[in-house]
């Protein structure tokens, strides 16, 4: 347990940015001449960018994480991608998802990473998803991952009343808890499972609401209140290592200068006020952030927007990352293209290797299926 | 499979949860007698149906009834699937919506999807081909996947891979140079009026083909050559072996079973080209299939399913006036499924991805909850029934009744022990009077709220 004298169990937070998020726009190459050439129409003026050195720079609706940055919280991972592209949304999902780009399968590198941290299965909230929906990152068959639109008023059959409830709750742990000698259908089992840890997690969180109190005010959009009940359920100590947390909309092949900037706007506001949240709490320094999206976008843009390309970034956050800018930004120059799209340096898997083994402690090779280089120095005192 | 009576409630039961969002127990029964053929024959000629009159939906619902809003749009949705007399087209129009996903977050414009799904309808059970090709001409479509932006000197790919990827063949059998042909035969496929769409007000948008902005050159798509125009890239892409295929194997999954049988979607790809691309011929090759009646609860059912399908049990919502179908349509979203606004361009993961611990929950407090509502019609219905001829009933006895009702669940021994252990303090209940009899309603209620929140009844 917990106690002040101990060191405090690590947490990570991943945030996903759903649709592709333009990787261009977001870490901007500002002063290389290409950019202009290729990013004619959807691009952004060098007196707008949030300059962080000669080269680069944040999307003007970034200023938060701009300011993070100077802090030295923010690394920059440029150019992340996988071996042979694939411009499907479902599939590059899949693909970050499964840690597995030769073949579909449906368990999560989060899931696995969960059945490391818990193999006992002794808390189902290790892992806690907000928003809509379990990802397929944190799934695995018989490893409990807690799924929560909104912490306030999450039950089962609630509108029961008291004895009555008790008894129905009663009556439905029995039907559902798996019995081993039954041979049952996979999905039998899961729904099975997922009943009962259904039923744990909810007794579980329905403390956090009760015990938060904040000076921070999270903005309304999905993002803001999604990581604003991440940092419910994390100060109220129930032990969860890993959250989940999504933006969708980065799709962007047409009108993308207003709708990216409103989507970056939010995701910057949105981070910033969960450390600032945490840091209140005097807890920033044992949670770090990893954002990533499926893929990022053609380096030409299409005239409104921008299509499907491969080679995006990914950012990861925390006091205890040491920030800065951590690969090499691809080439924008058009002999290194590869069908119109940023060749990628770094595999997508060596970041969850680096932060498998730097912050979890936990070897990363069976987790995302093969052995990757990690990044040196990206976690503070990581091992 | 043993041969079963066309008369069998329990098949004409899985036939009407799966060709509709199900049926009470006096329903199917009255469909029994009519028998399972000619039942099939009356979902499938749904023409002869009139879709249901709703004119006094938005005066009822003036609260929600908000011409701007993509939400009222699915509100008068799950009306019209809990009342319309042709309960196979909006079945087949809720499969077509998630596989041609579009959607609010991006389109946000309410005639634009109103005219989206009065398209899906009109062609959810026509040819494939135009069903394609409406889905094409979509502004909804056209605009969600930013087709008003491809031209001919600056190609868009967004429709034309997914065309590809999503709407026909599927990935891998075709190359990125296919995705780049069929985008540019698309060009100049577009709609009239983009901007300013508000603060106006929102008005219909229509299809155009501007033809000078149209790419005419030639271009080998499928390993064919030809100065190809959107229409040509469509007969190519509903004639390949790839679409036969995806055609099939999304009905099979949506109707017959989540676990797919490469036999069975063989079978109704045959149909699918020898018919001429006709889904007509291929739903009545199905529901006449041995696998397609043996499979009974093989499915996950979707939110929408779910919650009309608890409606139509507890009878609600059978008229224009009665409040709260905002919040069915808040249930479904808090069953991870907003209709007209699929989270992604792929639609939604569907079998046991519908089921994680937050959806479980709402399914679950959902069924129990209306089901437990005394002053719902088809809930009294169902409590006046259970008694038969009988002054009481056994516990066993209550339970295969309850689940009779409910649509003969495959229920697992383990269930049905627990539920006879809660019952173990009654040995005989009393049934005499049906629901104005307070006893044995509370304990009647009880075991439906427990079936309904069985595992068992998270399929259909």
């Amino acid at each position: 347990m917990t106690t002040e004298s101990t060191k405090r169990d690590t947490v990570l937070v991943v945030v996903q940015l759903s649709g592709g998020n333009d990787f261009l726009n977001t870490v901007i190459p500002y002063s290389n001449p290409f950019y202009k050439d290729f990013r004619n129409t959807v691009g952004i003026a060098d007196s707008d960018v949030l300059k962080i050195d000669d080269d680069y720079g944040f999307h003007p609706s970034m200023p938060e994480i701009g300011d993070m940055y100077k802090s030295g919280d923010v690394a920059i991972i440029a150019g992340v991608g996988y071996p042979e592209p694939d411009r499907s949304h479902f599939r590059s999902m899949d693909i970050w998802h499964t840690a597995e780009p030769s073949a579909v399968i449906a368990e999560g590198w989060l899931g696995r990473s969960i059945r490391e941290l818990d193999p006992q299965k002794q808390n189902v909230c290790t892992g806690v998803s907000f928003g809509q929906g379990l990802p397929r990152a944190m799934y695995l068959s018989g490893t409990p991952a807690i799924s929560v639109a909104h912490l306030e008023g999450y039950g089962l059959l609630t509108s029961l009343s008291g004895n009555k409830q008790r008894k129905a709750v009663n009556a439905f742990t029995r039907m559902y808890v798996p019995e081993e000698f039954e041979e049952a259908s996979v999905v039998m089992n899961h729904i099975g499972q997922t009943g009962i840890d259904a039923l744990t997690g909810a007794d579980m969180l329905k403390v956090a609401p009760e015990r938060y109190t904040s000076n921070v005010e999270y903005a309304d959009d999905a993002l803001g209140q999604s990581l604003r009940g991440i940092a419910q359920v994390h100060l109220a100590d129930i032990g969860s290592r890993i959250f989940y947390a999504q933006q969708g909309g980065y799709d962007v092949h047409g009108a993308q200068i207003a709708t990216h900037k409103g989507l970056l706007k939010d995701a910057s506001r949105a981070i910033s006020d969960f450390f600032d949240d945490l840091k209140s709490h005097d807890q920033g320094e044992e949670v770090i952030m990893l954002v990533f999206s499926e893929f990022g976008r053609r380096i030409r843009d299409n005239g409104n927007g921008t299509d499907h390309g491969s080679g995006g970034g990914a950012f990861l956050i925390g006091d205890s990352v040491n920030g800065g800018m951590y690969a090499e930004y691809p080439s924008l120059a058009p002999e290194d293209h590869i069908s119109g799209d940023m060749q990628f340096n770094n595999d997508f898997r060596s970041i969850y290797s680096t932060i498998l083994e730097g912050w979890f402690g936990i070897a990363p090779e069976q987790i995302v299926n093969g052995n990757f280089e990690r990044f040196q120095g990206l976690l503070a005192g990581a091992a | 499979m043993a041969t079963r009576a066309a008369t069998d409630v329990g098949l004409v039961g899985h036939l009407m949860r799966r060709a509709g969002f199900g049926a009470s127990a006096s329903e199917t029964e009255r469909l029994a007698e009519i028998g399972y053929d000619n039942v099939v024959e009356g979902l499938l000629g749904f023409e002869q149906q009139p879709r249901p009159v709703e004119d006094l939906l938005e005066r009822y619902h003036q609260d929600h009834a908000d011409e701007e809003s993509v939400k009222w749009f699915s509100k008068r949705w799950i009306y019209r699937m809990i009342n319309s007399e042709r309960p196979l087209e909006e079945k087949m129009t809720l499969m077509w919506h998630a596989r041609f996903a579009t959607g609010r977050s991006k389109v946000n414009n309410s005639p634009m999807m109103g005219d989206h799904l009065e398209m899906l309808r009109d062609n959810c059970l026509g040819n494939f081909r135009t069903l394609l090709l409406e889905l094409a001409l979509s502004p909804a479509m056209i605009w969600w996947l930013d087709q008003q932006t491809n031209h001919s000197d600056a190609v868009n790919e967004n429709f034309g891979r997914e065309l590809l990827e999503l709407f026909s063949m599927g990935r891998g059998n075709y190359t990125e140079e296919d995705v780049r042909a069929c985008a540019r035969a698309f060009t100049g496929w577009t709609i009239d009026q983009t901007i300013p769409r508000y603060p106006n007000g929102w008005y219909d948008t229509n299809y155009v083909y501007r033809s000078h902005d149209h790419d005419p050159d030639v271009k080998t798509f499928l390993g064919e050559t030809g100065s190809f125009g959107g229409e040509d890239i469509i007969d190519i892409i509903v004639r390949h072996p790839a679409t036969g295929q995806f055609v099939a194997s999304n009905i099979y999954r949506y109707f017959v079973s989540d676990t797919p049988n490469q036999e069975a979607i063989d079978y109704l790809a045959s149909v699918y080209f020898e018919s001429g691309h006709e889904l007509r011929d291929v739903m009545r090759a199905l529901f006449h299939s041995d696998f397609f009646k043996d499979a009974g609860y093989a499915r996950v059912k979707s939110p929408a399913e779910h919650v009309v399908g608890v409606i139509k049990l507890t009878g609600e919502h059978t008229s224009e006036y009665e409040f709260g179908l905002a919040s069915l349509e808040a249930a479904t979203l808090a069953m991870g499924q907003e209709l007209l606004n699929p989270p992604t361009v792929e639609g939604w993961h569907t079998g046991f991805e519908w089921i994680d611990s937050a959806f479980l929950i709402e399914r679950v407090n959902f069924s129990a909850d209306r089901l437990g509502n005394l002053d719902a019609p088809g809930v009294r219905s169902i409590i006046d029934r259970l008694p038969g001829a009988d002054l009481s009933l056994t516990p066993d006895e209550l339970i295969d009744r309850c689940n009779y009702e409910l649509g003969q669940l495959n229920l697992e021994d383990r269930s049905r022990r627990v539920l006879t252990k809660e019952l173990e303090l009654h040995h005989d209940i009393p049934c005499a009077g049906g629901s104005s009899n307070p006893d044995f309603t509370e304990i009647a209620i009880e075991v439906l709220q427990m079936l309904s929140a069985s595992k068992e009844f998270q399929f259909a």
